[in-house]
């Protein structure tokens, strides 16, 4: 085992880690978003049905797992662009990346009864 | 002098001195006789500006794009045709919609270039990814644009 340095096994490398996989699992998303939007020129029905897998409980889930990527990959990609313009930023990348986890967690929670909300009331009635 | 004895003693222990000296590394960007013309470019300094410039355009289409389909009015419940038609009757969402669709592919599809040529260590394979990478970019962008621009809120 190599001895640790500023980088390795350390904030930086790992948030770098979670920025390449959250923008993955988002960039695959896309995809499907695009096609599954493409059915309104099809007909209404046929995108009706197809949106109507986006209320199922499980995809809701999914959908909450969605929001958790995007939200990481958009603030920590803010910290990313403070490091790289901001004369500071590289002093202050693991400030910024605990903030970033701080603001994460805030606006997941946010998030959970807007999007999950559904899914509950479905699985266990009103 | 007699100062010079230890460093005697380590070139001789490498086997190198003036008369046989020790291999050329090359750096490892040397620019040399295979090196393609087509690449003294400043591609690679444009695109890491544009990941920059749209990531901060894209947090806030995006954010913006969640926060109208999955938070207000019911989430994603009240997302139906009638919902879309509703949306696209405006050209502000139609344009929101548009250049979010560009910027995330292109922003995605240059990330997904990276981390290709940072793990496929074939050249074949990388180059064959990458194909696959920019047909479905391109195909997905597209059908995207095509559809944004020839929706028809009376469709049956």
């Amino acid at each position: 085992m190599p001895a640790g340095t500023l980088y390795r096994g350390r904030e930086g490398m790992w948030s770098w880690v979670a920025h390449r996989v959250t923008g993955v699992l988002v960039f695959f998303f896309l995809f499907v978003h695009v096609l599954d939007t493409a059915l309104v020129r099809v007909s209404p029905q046929a995108y009706d049905d197809t949106i109507a897998v986006y209320k199922t409980p499980l995809v809701a889930f999914m959908e909450y797992g969605l929001v958790a990527a995007v939200l990481f990959h958009a603030l920590n990609g803010l910290r990313v662009v403070a490091v790289d313009f901001w004369n500071k930023g590289a002093r202050y990348q693991k400030h910024m990346l605990y903030t970033v986890m701080g603001v994460w967690v805030v606006l997941m929670a946010g998030a959970a009864y807007p999007v999950l909300s559904h899914a509950f009331r479905e699985l266990f009635g009103s | 002098m007699q100062t010079m004895s230890s460093t005697d003693s380590i070139t001789v222990d490498e086997g190198y001195d003036a008369d046989n000296p020790a291999p050329v590394i090359e750096p490892p960007r040397a620019r040399t006789g295979k090196t393609p013309k087509a690449t003294r470019t400043n591609f690679e300094l444009y695109g890491w500006l544009f990941m920059r410039l749209s990531g901060i355009l894209l947090v806030v289409l995006v954010l913006g794009h969640l926060l109208i389909q999955l938070v207000l009015d019911g989430g994603v419940s009240k997302v139906s045709f009638a919902f879309v038609a509703g949306r696209w009757a405006s050209p502000f969402w139609m344009a929101w919609d548009l250049i979010m669709l560009w910027l995330a592919m292109l922003h995605g599809a240059n990330g997904l270039r990276t981390i290709i040529n940072d793990y496929a260590q074939r050249d074949n394979t990388r180059f064959w990814l990458k194909m696959l990478l920019y047909t479905a970019t391109v195909f997905t962008v597209l059908l995207g644009t095509l559809v944004i621009f020839t929706f028809d809120p009376n469709i049956t």
